[in-house]
């Protein structure tokens, strides 16, 4: 029951060979046992999901139900879950519960699904690894001396170690192929705009998106088609028809071609993930596909401009944090600034005030138009790139990261370094293309590596169909850590 | 552009964060790493490239200038740290 697709558990419930409530209890179960050692879980309240768990079940034998119907779900806890603690990893919010539902999570519980938990993940979602929590880093499954990817590291872990069949993610710069790719798990990426982020805690307004992880892509499309649609509430939200994304799935392959940036297969590129992901192109060749070399020039622009953009407006959404209305106060403070500098000094961790001064320099008086406009403008450059790469190729494949999942504490020392692993996700965000990752096999030590599929504006149907396919001739996807049977 | 110790204070102060002579120095020694990063794409020739801002051509939608959402004061001061009457209590500010 663990392994099985969405599908299959969505038809053992509707057959009664299973109930929500002992499918939320099983995963329940497994989440105290493995979870001590993983920390892939902040918030846990198996009442709370139980109860939900029996609604679910009741409007199963009413004949309601639908596909997600008491299938248990696992939420970043970046997303506002209401009458639960939502923390997004940071002291900060460490007493917040929620007084509302984020859209995505109002588009589950419409469906009728549990909620199961709250995951992990790295604070305000700034980070690569998910060691930047207030609750302690989250292991990889695979091996628990190496990070999950982040930041939605807990999310992954969950999803790899079966503590929870699906659970979503939010993505900036990565945070969702990453530590999809290091977990061995599938994540998807939408076009900007079409996850509503109402109740998504924002860190980068111009670069968050929600998106789904789970054990394929077939399950990642019924996950999407919960999740994506325009909302009034959130002021980028897409108005477009509805989508099935799942559409496509079993489409053939024959002569869609698929792009290879050379930039993504140059010096920096591990070679155990560069013969993983070389054995992944060869099947989709084998499968069909042509393959076409592109170029994406200004692929090593793309890292330095994040790192302005993002921070910059980290610093001004992080600035409603003042222990005001909401969330932790300081209790050492005498005037309303004392209140102020004290709250955000003891609330937030090191990597978020790095990145909070950062961005308070690039935007302040004298150096926006050097920093920001020029980060801007940089950004137009990667998005006429990737249109560019479009004309010659359908989808453009190549390696989700780097290298696959470093040792814990690794790169704790020199942010640049942890920066670097966001070389290949990066320019996605800035261009507002959806893109996905998907396991494609193993590297050093035994762990595994992502494949990523990058698709144009609004290709996710194709993206998941190469990727079903893809599934449907290997298996990687269907492996499982030895420590988590 | 180099960073200084007074600049790494100076925007402490914008950002309202309360550092210490310790965290300003290590904040230094970080922040400055991050610049050389940052400092790659300041030399990029963007002549005529207009800033990018969203990826849709978009625009902000409009609405009805009428009241549309419930009063639900209540429950959202429920999770502040201080509050009275319907006001949310802070050190005093005007002498």
């Amino acid at each position: 029951m663990i392994n099985a697709t969405l599908y299959e558990l969505s038809r053992a419930l509707s057959t009664h060979e299973v109930s929500s409530a002992e499918l939320t209890q099983l995963f329940i179960d497994r989440i105290h046992r493995l979870n001590p050692t993983l920390n892939a879980f902040i918030t846990l309240d198996p009442q709370r999901s139980l109860e939900q768990a029996r609604v679910a079940d009741a409007r199963i034998a009413r004949g309601d139900s639908q596909a997600l119907t008491g299938i248990p779900i696992a939420h970043k806890d970046i997303f506002c879950t209401k009458g639960w603690l939502t923390t997004c990893g940071s002291r900060m919010l460490s007493n917040f519960v929620a007084p509302y539902d984020a859209h995505v999570v109002e588009r589950f519980q419409a469906a009728g699904a549990v909620i199961l938990g709250k995951t992990n993940m790295d604070e305000f979602a700034m980070g690569s690894s998910n060691e930047t929590s207030y609750y302690g880093p989250v292991a990889n499954p695979w091996d628990r001396a190496a990070v999950p990817g982040g930041s939605s590291g807990g999310s992954a872990c969950a999803v790899a170690a079966r503590l929870a069949p699906a659970a979503t993610g939010t993505d900036t710069g990565g945070s969702i192929r990453l530590p999809a790719s290091l977990c061995g798990v599938s994540g998807l990426k939408p076009t900007y705009g079409v996850v509503s982020r109402y109740g998504m805690v924002a860190y980068a307004s111009s670069l968050d998106q929600g998106g789904p992880i789970a054990k394929s892509a077939a399950d990642l499309a019924l996950l999407l088609n919960a999740m994506a649609g325009f909302d009034a509430r959130d002021s980028t939200s897409l108005e477009r028809q509805p989508e099935d994304y799942g559409r496509s799935l079993n489409e053939p392959l024959a002569g869609l071609r698929l792009g290879l940036p050379k930039e993504y297969f140059a010096a920096g590129l591990g070679a155990d993930v560069a013969r993983a992901i070389e054995t992944a192109v060869a099947q989709l060749r084998g499968m069909g596909c042509e393959l076409v070399e592109v170029s994406l020039p200004n692929t090593r622009l793309a890292v330095p401009a994040y790192y302005v953009l993002a921070p910059a407006e980290a610093s001004s959404n992080l600035a409603r944090y003042d222990g005001a209305r909401y969330g932790f106060r300081a209790t050492d403070y005498g005037d309303l600034r004392e209140m102020y500098m004290h709250t955000r000094a003891q609330g937030f961790g090191a990597e978020v005030k790095r990145r909070i001064l950062i961005g308070t320099y690039v935007l302040s008086h004298g150096y926006y138009d050097a920093y920001y406009l020029q980060a801007q403008r940089i950004r137009r450059l990667i998005a006429r790139d990737f249109a560019e790469a479009f004309r010659r190729c359908d989808l453009i494949v190549g390696p989700t990261s780097p290298s696959v999942a470093f040792e814990l504490g690794a790169k704790s020392d020199d942010p640049v370094q942890m920066y670097l692993s966001d070389i290949y996700t990066i320019g996605v965000n800035l261009a507002g293309l959806p893109g996905m990752s998907i396991p494609c096999g193993f590297g050093d030590k035994g762990r595994p590596v992502g494949l990523q599929l990058i698709g144009n504006y609004f290709e996710e149907a194709r993206m998941l169909n190469v990727a079903h396919q893809f599934q449907n001739a290997t298996d990687w996807h269907r492996r499982m850590p030895a420590e988590t049977g | 552009m180099a960073l200084s110790l007074d600049d790494v204070k100076r925007i402490a102060v914008l950002a309202r964060l309360s550092i210490t002579e310790a965290e300003a120095r290590q904040a230094l020694v970080e922040l400055s790493g991050v610049f050389s990063l940052i400092e790659q794409m300041r030399a990029a020739d963007t002549t005529d490239v207009e800033p990018m801002s969203h990826a849709q051509d978009v625009v902000l939608r409009l609405r009805p200038d009428i009241v549309s959402e419930p009063d639900q004061h209540e429950l959202f001061q429920s999770v502040a740290p201080q509050v009275e009457a319907g006001l949310y209590l802070v050190p005093k500010v005007i002498e």
